[in-house]
């Protein structure tokens, strides 16, 4: 792929719109949020769905939105610097070009939770495409039953949009808990594995609808711990990754049992996941 | 406190939940009510572990300490949880440091008060054990997913 097209309405969908980054932010040592300008024909997105970006000579991965799908403006996307076009992605500066097309993929299902209550369950940076279906629950407060988020990740250092949290948990409209694996000095919150915070707070199992995403053993272990607490199967909804190339279900690269995930997912129930989560290097 | 209450307290605690009446009044022989406030230790790591504790409020940070790198907390205990199971096995250590993250009250177990009970008592015995070992079995599993470290960067 060489060339990037003026604007998304361009004819091969694979052929990225030229986005320009207009801000970028760093959110802990090797995660950063860009923003990038809508190309033309851009129409939102739902929460949970991902952008292929591309940079020239480098290649193009798969990043889910981070920000709020309601908010005008740019598109956010946190990335992680974990290899040469993430890396190259989380260096740009306002100004620069980047290709873009989507957005792909299924969304966390939201609206359809409505009545329930909401167990949110992050890992790492699984908080990222969480986030934005936590900002439609928040602008929609009042059509959920309890909402909780309860996030797990490596350090105190480590955690993501902590001033948001923060903020978030000050004006009591979602139950915030946060866990850390290890933790010096002057941390004052939980340390331990995400799973453990389950019983910390008051849903009502059956009914409610769980929306999880982080590293796949931590999705696993978290899947178990809701179905052990009474949730059903169809209501746990994971977000799966793996490594895409077409990202409109064309290739086969992301094959994931009889599911495209770029097409199929991310977002899926664990009634259709559970029996292909158990086997190895599928 | 009075002893129903103590009694009540150790009835209503997660961590002895459904448990026959019987056994709480049993179980209450051993048990005082204790508060700590933030920064006190209820352990030190090599001390006798001669109590265990119900965590009824507040947040408890299990600790190890290493040389140059000072107290490292690897899992915190809360409401409804316990603090003590190498009260259970030989010889009967602690082998983490106990610190009240702010004010902790909880009920303390006189742990040799315990397992002469239970020794006595195999119906009393059993009992503790099946609470005990979930306790032992999921940190084990904690552990494991902490030491797997899920959420460093890749290599
Ligand atoms: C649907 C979807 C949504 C995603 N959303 C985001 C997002 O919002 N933010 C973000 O930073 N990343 C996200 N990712 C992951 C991102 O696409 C990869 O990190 C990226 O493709 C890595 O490319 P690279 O060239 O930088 O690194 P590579 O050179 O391809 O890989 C560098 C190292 O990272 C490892 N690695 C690559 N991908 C992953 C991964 N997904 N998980 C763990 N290790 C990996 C490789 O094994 C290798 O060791 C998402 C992936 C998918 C499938
Ligand atoms: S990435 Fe090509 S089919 Fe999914």
């Amino acid at each position: 792929m060489s060339a990037m097209a003026a604007g998304a309405a361009a004819t091969d969908p694979m052929l990225p719109a030229v986005a320009r980054v207009v801000g970028r932010r760093r959110e802990t040592a090797d995660v950063w949020t860009l923003e990038v300008a809508p190309p033309d024909g851009w129409a939102g997105f739902a929460p949970g769905q991902f952008n292929m970006l591309y940079l020239p000579g480098l290649g193009e991965v798969p990043i889910s939105m981070s920000g709020d799908p309601a908010a005008p403006g740019p598109i956010r996307h946190t990335v992680r610097a974990v290899g040469a076009v993430s890396a190259a992605l989380a260096a740009l500066r306002p100004g620069a070009a980047v290709g873009l097309r989507g957005p792909y993929g299924s969304a966390w299902p939201v609206a359809e939770a409505a009545g329930a209550d909401v167990v949110v369950m992050a890992g790492g940076l699984g908080l990222a495409p969480l986030r934005p279906a936590l900002y439609r629950l928040r602008a929609e407060r009042a059509r959920y039953g309890r909402v909780a988020l309860l996030y797990g990740t490596r350090s105190p250092a480590d955690i993501l949009f902590r001033r948001e949290l923060e903020r978030w948990r000050r004006q009591l409209d979602l139950e915030i808990e946060v866990t850390v694996d290890r933790a010096a000095g002057d941390w004052r919150g939980s340390v331990g594995v995400v799973t453990r915070l389950l019983p910390r707070i008051a849903f009502e199992p059956v009914s409610s609808v769980a929306l999880v995403c982080g590293p796949e053993v931590m999705m696993r272990f978290a899947a178990d711990a809701l179905l052990d607490a009474g949730v059903p199967e169809p209501r746990i909804h994971l977000s799966m990754e793996r490594n895409m190339r077409c990202a409109i279900g064309q290739c086969g690269h992301c094959q994931f049992g009889a599911d495209f995930v770029c097409k199929d997912g991310p977002v899926m129930s664990y009634d259709r996941l559970r029996a292909r989560l158990k086997i190895r290097e599928l | 406190m009075t002893v129903e209450t103590l009694e009540r307290y150790i009835l209503e605690h997660r961590f002895f939940e459904g448990l026959e009446p019987a056994f709480g009044s049993l179980i209450r022989g051993c048990a005082r009510n204790v508060r700590f406030e933030a920064g006190q230790y209820l352990c030190r790591e090599g001390e006798p572990a001669d109590q265990l504790y119900l965590v009824r409020h507040g947040t408890v940070a299990l600790e190890i300490s290493a040389p140059g790198r000072g107290a490292l907390t690897f899992q915190t205990v809360h409401e409804g949880e316990i603090v003590g199971v190498s009260w259970l096995v030989p010889p009967y250590r602690w082998t983490y440091d106990a610190r009240a993250a702010e004010l902790v009250r909880a009920i303390a177990l006189d742990a040799r008060c315990l397992r002469d009970k239970a020794e006595r008592d195999h119906d009393l015995g059993y009992e503790l054990m099946k609470r005990f070992v979930p306790v032992l079995v999921e940190r084990l599993h904690a552990t494991r997913l902490q030491l797997l470290d899920l959420y460093a960067p890749p290599a």
